[in-house]
C-alpha cells in the first residue's frame, strides 16, 4: 500500500514543474497567439541559472530559494527582453511565422548555454532541510518532493487570484479573447504583451529551477519538457490555467504509474492520452472553441493566382537547369539536389494541407517517415523490386493519413496541430518500440536501389522525375476545382457548408493527400540514404517541414521549395561549424525580421509585378 | 474638437475612402449616414486608429491622431464602440467595465459602475453575469457603457442600433440624449434614419468612400434621402 502511496505522491511531485512551465505557456499563448517554442528553453535556462545562483551565493539560511527565485526572474528578464527586442518587430507577421523566431531562440540559448556551462548533465544541488525523505508505510519519498507537491498548488492558487482579482488579470483575459478591442479600450498592448511574457518565462524559470535537486540540468531538457507542455496545455484546454494543473497531473500520475505497468510505453503514454482527449473533447478538458477568425489567423493567407506566362517561362528555366545540372555539378551536389528535391516534395504536401487547406500539422513526417519505412520493410520482409515499393509508400501512407484525418479534421487551429503530433509520437514509438518488427533504435539498413537505377546520375534523374512531378500534380490540385473547394473551406467553414460542400470529408481527403505526397517523399529518401531510422519520423523532423514551409512563405505556391533549398543548402554549410545551431539560429531570426512573409513572400511582393497575368 | 481631413484610407490595394472630409463640435451628435459598404465603419477605423489613412490629416482637440495607435486615442479621449459589440463575453459586466476604464478626466464627473447603472438598470441587476449570456440589447447597453467608463469627451458609435429591438432602440435614443445633456459629443454611424433623426444635430451622407452629402439633421430632405439612402 505504502508503495502505491509513494508512486501516487511522486507523479505529483512531477506534475508540479511541468504545471509550472505549462500555465506559463498557456498565458504567452492565450494573450499573444504565439505558439512559444523558446518555452522549453526558457525552462532549461532557469534550471542553469539556478545551478549558478544557488552555487555562488553564500550558503545561509534560504540561499537555496533565493538562488531559485534569482533564476525564475532572470528567465523572466530574459523573456521580456525576447519579446520587446525581437517578437514585438513580427507582430504583424502571420501569427504562425513567430514560430520560426521562437525556434531560433531555442537553437541559440541551446548553444549559448552550452558554451557557458559544458555539455556534461548538472547534477543539482539539495534544498536545505528538504535532504531526507519520509517513510510512508515502508516505503520512503524524498522531502523535496513533498515540497514540490505543495508549491503547484500554491502557485495556481496565486495565478488564479492575480487573473480574477486584480485589474492586470482581468486585462489579460480581456486580451485573450480580443486583443484589438481591448487597445481600442485604452489599453496598451504592447505593454500587456510584455508583462504577459515576463510572468510565462518566469514561471517556466521557475519550473525549471525547482526540479533542479530532483531532475537536474541537461542539454536535452529544453525540447523534452516543451513537448510535455503543449501536451498539458492542449489537454487541459487552452487557457484554462486549472485545467493545465490537472492535465500536468494526469501526466505526471501516468509517468509514475505507466513505467511499472508497461515501461515501453512511457515514450508514447501522454500522446496518447491527449489523442484521447481530443478526439473526446475537441477542445480540451476546460477549454472552450477557439474563435474563428483566431483559427483563420494563424495562417495568414493572400490570395493565390495561376503562374503568368513570364513566371511559367522562368519554370521551365529551372527545369532546364535541373536537367543540365548533372553536366557540371560533383557527386556531392548531385546527392544535396536529391535531398533538397526530397524534402521539397514533403514541405510541398505540407503547405497543401497548411496554406490552401488551413490545416495546421505539426506531425508532418509521420507521413514522410512512414513511407520510408513502407518501403524499407517491403524490401526487408518481401524483397520488393525498387519500383513496387517507392510505388506503395505512398498509398501505405495514404491510407495512414486516412485514418489520423478522420480524427485530425473534427478540431482546427493549435488543438488539430497537436492532434497530428500526437499520432506521429505514437507512430514514432511503434516504430522505436516495435524492435522485432522494424528493427527500433537500430534502423532498417541495406535498402540500395535497383541496378538500373544505382548510378548517381540516373537516381539523380529518377528523384527528380518523381519529386517535380508531385509537387506539380500538388500545384494542379491547388488550381483545380478541388483547390478551390479547399480554400473555400479554409475561408468560411460555414459559407462552404451552405453551398453543399462537405467540409470535414473534402478537408479528410486533402489530408490523405497530402500524407500519400509525403509518404511518397519518404519512399525515395530510403533508397537515397540506404538505410531508416526513426528519427525520419520524430519531431524535430515534422518541425524541420514547418520552418522550411514559413521560411519559404505560405502565401506562395512556391514558398515551401525555396524554404526547403535554402534549410538544406544552410545546414549543409553551417553543420560543420562549432556551436553551429548558435549561427542557425540567428539566421533563422535574421530572416523573420527580414522577409516577415517568408523568402518567397518578400520576392512575389518585391518582383510579383513583373510577372502577374495582365487579365488578374 | 474632431477633424477630419481629406483622408485617403486602403486595405491593401483597394482604395476606400477618398478625400474624406468630416468635423464634430464640442457636444454635437452627428450622424454618419450610408449604405452598406459606404465606408462608415472604415471612416472610424481610421479615426480610432485601427487602419491608418495612406494621406490627410486627423486631429482631435488640436493633436494629431491619425498616425496613433488605438489605445493613445482612446487615451486622448476618444471612445470607440464598435458594430459587432464585441463584449468580452467570458468577463463578467463588472469585469467588462472594468477593461475599459480610464483615469477622470478633470472638470468631468467620472462614470463609475454605479451611475452607468443608472444609466443601464438592466445591468445593474446581474452584474456579475457573464457577457456572453447577455441579450443582444444588454450587450449593445454593455458595449457603451464599457466605453463610458474611459470618461471619453466624444464617443463613436458604429451603428448603435443595428439588430436590436425597437424598444431597445428607443432606450439608446435616450442614452445618447443623457449623454448630450452630460457634454459628451457623439458620432455615430447609421442607417436607421428615424433614429438619426430623433437623436442627432447634423449628418454626413457618405457614398462609395466619399462624403456627398452635409446638413443639419432638419434640413435632409426626402429626396437626399431616397437618392442616397434608400435601398
Amino acid at each position: 500500500m505504502g508503495f502505491y502511496i509513494v508512486q501516487i505522491l511522486t507523479g505529483l511531485s512531477n506534475a508540479s514543474a511541468l504545471f509550472l512551465v505549462a500555465c506559463g505557456l498557456s498565458l504567452i499563448f492565450g494573450v499573444t497567439r504565439i505558439v512559444n517554442f523558446a518555452h522549453g528553453s526558457f525552462y532549461m535556462v532557469g534550471a542553469y541559472a539556478a545551478y549558478a545562483f544557488i552555487a555562488l551565493l553564500p550558503h545561509g539560511v534560504f540561499f537555496f530559494w533565493i538562488g531559485v527565485l534569482g533564476a525564475a526572474l532572470a528567465v523572466g528578464l530574459l523573456g521580456a527582453a525576447v519579446e520587446t527586442s525581437l517578437l514585438r518587430r513580427l507582430y504583424h507577421a502571420p501569427e504562425l511565422f513567430l514560430l520560426v523566431a521562437t525556434f531560433g531562440i531555442v537553437l541559440i540559448l541551446q548553444d549559448l548555454t552550452r558554451w557557458l556551462f559544458g555539455a556534461e548533465d548538472l547534477l543539482g544541488p539539495r534544498a536545505p532541510g528538504l535532504t531526507g525523505s519520509v517513510d510512508i508505510m515502508g516505503s520512503l519519498i524524498p522531502q523535496y518532493d513533498l515540497a514540490l507537491i505543495v508549491i503547484a498548488p500554491l502557485i495556481l492558487a496565486g495565478i488564479w487570484l492575480l487573473l480574477h482579482r486584480t485589474r492586470w488579470g482581468v486585462l489579460v483575459r480581456a486580451a485573450t479573447e480580443d486583443r484589438e478591442m481591448v487597445g481600442a479600450l485604452g489599453v496598451n498592448q504592447a505593454t500587456l504583451y510584455t508583462a504577459v511574457f515576463f510572468l510565462g518565462s518566469f514561471l517556466a524559470g521557475l519550473g525549471g529551477a525547482v526540479q533542479l535537486p530532483k531532475g537536474g540540468a541537461d542539454l536535452l531538457m529544453d525540447m523534452n519538457v516543451v513537448a510535455a507542455a503543449f501536451v498539458v496545455v492542449v489537454v487541459g484546454g487552452m487557457g484554462s490555467i486549472t485545467g493545465a494543473y490537472l492535465a500536468a497531473v494526469i501526466i505526471g500520475e501516468l509517468s509514475s504509474f505507466g513505467i511499472l505497468v508497461l515501461p515501453q510505453s512511457t515514450l508514447v503514454m501522454m500522446f496518447l492520452v491527449m489523442a484521447v482527449v481530443l478526439v473526446i473533447r475537441p477542445y480540451g478538458l476546460f477549454g472552450r472553441a477557439e474563435a474563428p477568425e483566431q483559427i483563420s489567423g494563424a495562417v495568414s493567407v493572400s490570395l493565390l493566382q495561376p503562374a503568368s506566362q513570364r513566371l511559367r517561362i522562368l519554370g521551365l528555366v529551372l527545369l532546364l537547369a535541373i536537367v543540365l545540372l548533372p553536366a557540371v555539378a560533383d557527386a556531392f551536389q548531385l546527392v544535396l539536389m536529391t535531398e533538397i528535391a526530397l524534402v521539397s516534395l514533403a514541405s510541398m504536401s505540407l503547405y497543401f494541407m497548411m496554406g490552401p487547406g488551413g490545416m495546421l500539422s505539426f506531425g508532418h513526417a509521420a507521413f514522410f517517415g512512414g513511407g520510408a519505412y513502407a518501403a524499407a520493410l517491403m524490401v526487408h520482409y518481401f524483397q520488393s523490386p525498387m519500383a513496387l515499393a517507392i510505388g506503395l509508400a505512398p498509398l501505405l501512407t495514404g491510407l495512414l493519413a486516412l485514418v489520423i484525418g478522420w480524427f485530425c479534421v473534427r478540431l482546427s487551429g493549435v488543438y488539430m496541430a497537436m492532434l497530428t503530433l500526437a499520432f506521429a509520437q505514437i507512430c514514432w514509438s511503434i516504430v522505436f518500440q516495435w524492435g522485432g518488427f522494424t528493427g527500433g533504435d537500430d534502423g532498417i539498413l541495406s535498402i540500395w536501389p535497383a541496378d538500373w537505377a544505382s548510378g548517381k546520375v540516373v537516381f539523380y534523374y529518377l528523384t527528380m522525375i518523381i519529386c517535380i512531378g508531385g509537387i506539380l500534380a500538388l500545384r494542379y490540385l491547388i488550381f483545380a476545382p478541388f483547390g478551390y473547394t479547399m480554400r473555400a473551406c479554409r475561408d468560411s467553414a460555414l459559407r462552404a457548408e451552405s453551398i453543399g460542400i462537405n467540409l470535414r470529408n473534402h478537408q479528410w481527403l486533402a489530408f490523405a493527400i497530402a500524407g500519400g505526397f509525403a509518404g511518397l517523399a519518404g519512399g525515395i529518401y530510403v533508397f537515397s540514404k540506404g538505410s531508416v531510422f526513426p528519427d525520419a519520423m520524430a519531431i524535430p523532423r515534422s518541425f524541420d517541414f514547418l520552418l522550411m514551409v514559413l521560411l519559404g512563405g505560405v502565401n506562395t505556391v512556391f514558398g515551401p521549395i525555396v524554404g526547403s533549398a535554402a534549410f538544406i543548402w544552410l545546414h549543409d554549410k553551417i553543420s560543420r561549424i562549432d556551436f553551429w545551431q548558435f549561427i542557425l539560429g540567428c539566421i533563422f531570426i535574421v530572416l523573420v525580421v527580414a522577409f516577415p512573409h517568408g523568402i518567397a513572400g518578400y520576392v512575389n511582393r518585391r518582383f510579383g509585378r513583373y510577372f502577374v497575368n495582365q487579365n488578374y | 474638437m474632431l477633424q477630419v481631413d481629406s483622408i485617403n484610407t486602403f486595405y491593401g490595394k483597394a482604395q476606400i475612402l477618398f478625400d474624406l472630409s468630416l468635423e464634430v463640435d464640442q457636444g454635437e451628435v452627428v450622424a454618419l449616414l450610408g449604405r452598406n459598404g459606404a465606408g462608415k465603419s472604415t471612416t472610424f477605423k481610421s479615426i480610432i486608429g485601427m487602419v491608418t489613412p495612406q494621406s490627410g490629416c486627423i486631429t482631435f482637440n488640436g493633436k494629431e491622431i491619425h498616425r496613433l495607435p488605438p489605445h493613445k486615442s482612446c487615451v486622448l479621449g476618444l471612445g470607440y464602440v464598435p458594430e459587432d459589440r464585441r463584449i468580452f463575453s467570458r468577463l463578467t459586466i463588472l469585469e467588462n467595465l472594468e477593461v475599459g476604464k480610464q483615469p477622470v478626466r478633470r472638470g468631468r464627473v467620472p462614470w463609475t459602475p454605479e451611475r452607468l447603472f443608472e444609466l443601464f438598470p438592466n445591468l445593474g441587476e446581474k452584474p456579475d453575469q457573464y457577457g456572453g449570456n447577455l441579450s443582444g440589447g444588454e450587450q449593445q447597453m454593455l458595449t457603451i457603457a464599457r466605453t463610458l467608463m474611459g470618461n471619453p469627451p466624444m464617443i463613436i458609435l458604429d451603428e448603435p442600433s443595428e439588430g436590436l429591438a425597437p424598444v431597445i432602440v428607443e432606450l439608446l435614443a435616450k442614452t445618447i440624449g443623457k449623454l448630450k445633456v452630460e457634454g459628451v459629443s457623439v458620432l455615430l454611424a447609421e442607417h436607421n434614419w428615424n433614429f438619426a433623426k430623433t437623436v442627432c444635430h447634423r449628418a454626413y451622407i457618405v457614398q462609395q468612400g466619399r462624403i456627398c452629402h452635409e446638413s443639419e439633421i432638419g434640413e435632409l430632405s426626402r429626396e437626399t434621402y431616397e437618392k442616397y439612402l434608400a435601398i
